[in-house]
């Protein structure tokens, strides 16, 4: 019989097992992590931050994100405002290329060492393409910074050819865990996504997969994600707290309890301690700042700066005050963590 | 940097805020935006405050740009100099 692991056993183990042996979490050990109660979440960040600086060191990458074309989606991901299917006021638009090195700019004026060009789409077609080529050309002309996409499923041709513009890093997240997924998405399926990452990974960019949490899914499911993203080992995981959408269908769930987003954010760290854990989008809503403190201190190790997609984020200048203040230094541009 | 070029203010309130909510599209007067007043720290406006139209909005990392097609844009840089 086994024995009942405690919430202090839980974080015993993981101490042995992640943090002195490097072995991550399983997906049932992530489980108990996250249902380790508030009187061991100090403890719990405590590990996930010695893990973090074990693994990854103090550095923080800082990214920048901008919507090359934005709405008009033809998919259902329940928590996107940018859905064509859902009545949210998101309308289409398309940046244009000055625009779009401006955006460039800004973001390496920061002292950030990525720029990921996000669209709104199922997959490129050839206007986006084009699109691409020209933004990737023209930032590569006038910024030092890392260029990264995320542009839905991609072709092998595709992939192939984002790879010959130099693009660095390419953004495919899970989303939810497998079994959660169809819960979250309809208009495609779960290993529809995981064969965009396979070929990513295969193609020599790097892979970026995360997901979101806080929409609706249990701890199991919870973990669940995090087991899988760490059988696909991205190079990075952006973890997206949820943030209700009005018109969409997730429109009208809670924000997550700060708690359990800071545990979520532990047990991810221990599944993936060799990993890139970056702040995405919710974080304001659901840490605020002194939330935000505690994550960077809880096994965070990457943000994104300034605005979202369609929302807005925290000035820069507190995120960097706040890098400062920790002795986070910005990872340099070409420096790996 | 702020440039305008005919829209008023986007969200409820102000000198000149129109007749309806930038944040929920909803008429200004007869009801409570507070709401939507502490949720344009988070979001840029989506409805024109003249006319309801949806605007076109671009949102940048350090700066938003909403666009109605009858009453102009207005550009908001989000960063602090």
């Amino acid at each position: 019989m086994t024995a009942q692991v405690t919430g202090t056993d839980i974080l015993d183990v993981a101490r042995e097992q992640v943090l002195e042996r490097g072995v991550p979490l399983s997906q049932e050990q992530i489980a108990q992590v996250m249902r380790t109660g508030d009187d061991q979440l100090e403890a719990l960040l405590a590990l996930a931050h010695e893990v973090r600086m074990k693994y990854q060191g103090p550095a923080v990458e800082v990214e920048g994100i901008v919507s090359l074309k934005t709405g008009g989606c033809p998919e259902d991901c329940h928590f996107c405002s940018q859905s064509g299917q859902f009545t949210s006021p998101v309308r289409s638009v398309w940046l244009n290329i000055p625009e779009l090195v401006r955006a460039a700019q800004q973001t390496a004026a920061t002292g950030a060492s990525e720029f990921c060009i996000v669209a709104a789409v199922r997959g490129p077609d050839e206007k986006l393409m084009q699109q691409m080529r020209e933004g990737v050309a023209a930032i590569k002309a006038a910024v030092d910074i890392h260029v990264a996409a995320s542009l839905g499923m991609l072709t092998q041709a595709q992939v192939d050819e984002l790879v010959d513009m130099g693009v660095h890093r390419y953004n495919h997240n899970l989303e939810a865990g497998r079994s959660y997924f169809p819960q979250v998405v309809t208009t495609h399926s779960f290993d529809e996504r995981l064969d965009t990452c396979r070929m990513v990974k295969e193609s020599g960019m790097e892979l970026c997969c995360g997901g979101l949490v806080g929409m609706g899914e249990s701890i199991e499911q919870r973990a669940e994600l995090a087991a899988q993203l760490g059988e696909l080992e991205p190079h990075e995981v952006p973890l997206n707290f949820l943030n209700p959408r009005p018109g969409t269908p997730f429109g009208d769930l809670e924000p997550m309890e700060s708690a359990d987003a800071l545990r979520t954010i532990a047990a991810f760290r221990l599944a993936l301690p060799r990993t890139i854990l970056r702040y995405a989008g919710g974080r304001e809503l659901t840490l605020g700042d002194l939330g935000t403190r505690d994550g960077l201190l809880g096994g965070i190790n990457a943000v994104i700066v300034g605005n979202y997609l369609t929302t807005l984020g925290r000035d820069p200048k507190e995120d960097l005050a706040l890098l400062d203040e920790l002795e986070m230094p910005i990872k340099a541009l070409n420096e790996t963590l | 940097m702020v440039t305008r070029t005919g829209a008023s203010e986007p969200v409820a309130g102000g000198a000149d805020r129109g007749s309806w909510c930038g944040q929920c599209g909803e008429p200004v007067d007869g009801a409570d935006h507070a709401r939507c007043a502490r949720r344009s720290d988070l979001e840029p406006p989506r409805w024109c405050v003249h006319c309801r139209r949806r605007m076109k909005v671009q949102v940048t990392p350090g700066a938003w740009t909403a666009s109605c097609i009858e009453h102009g844009s207005i550009e908001r840089s989000t960063w602090s100099s």
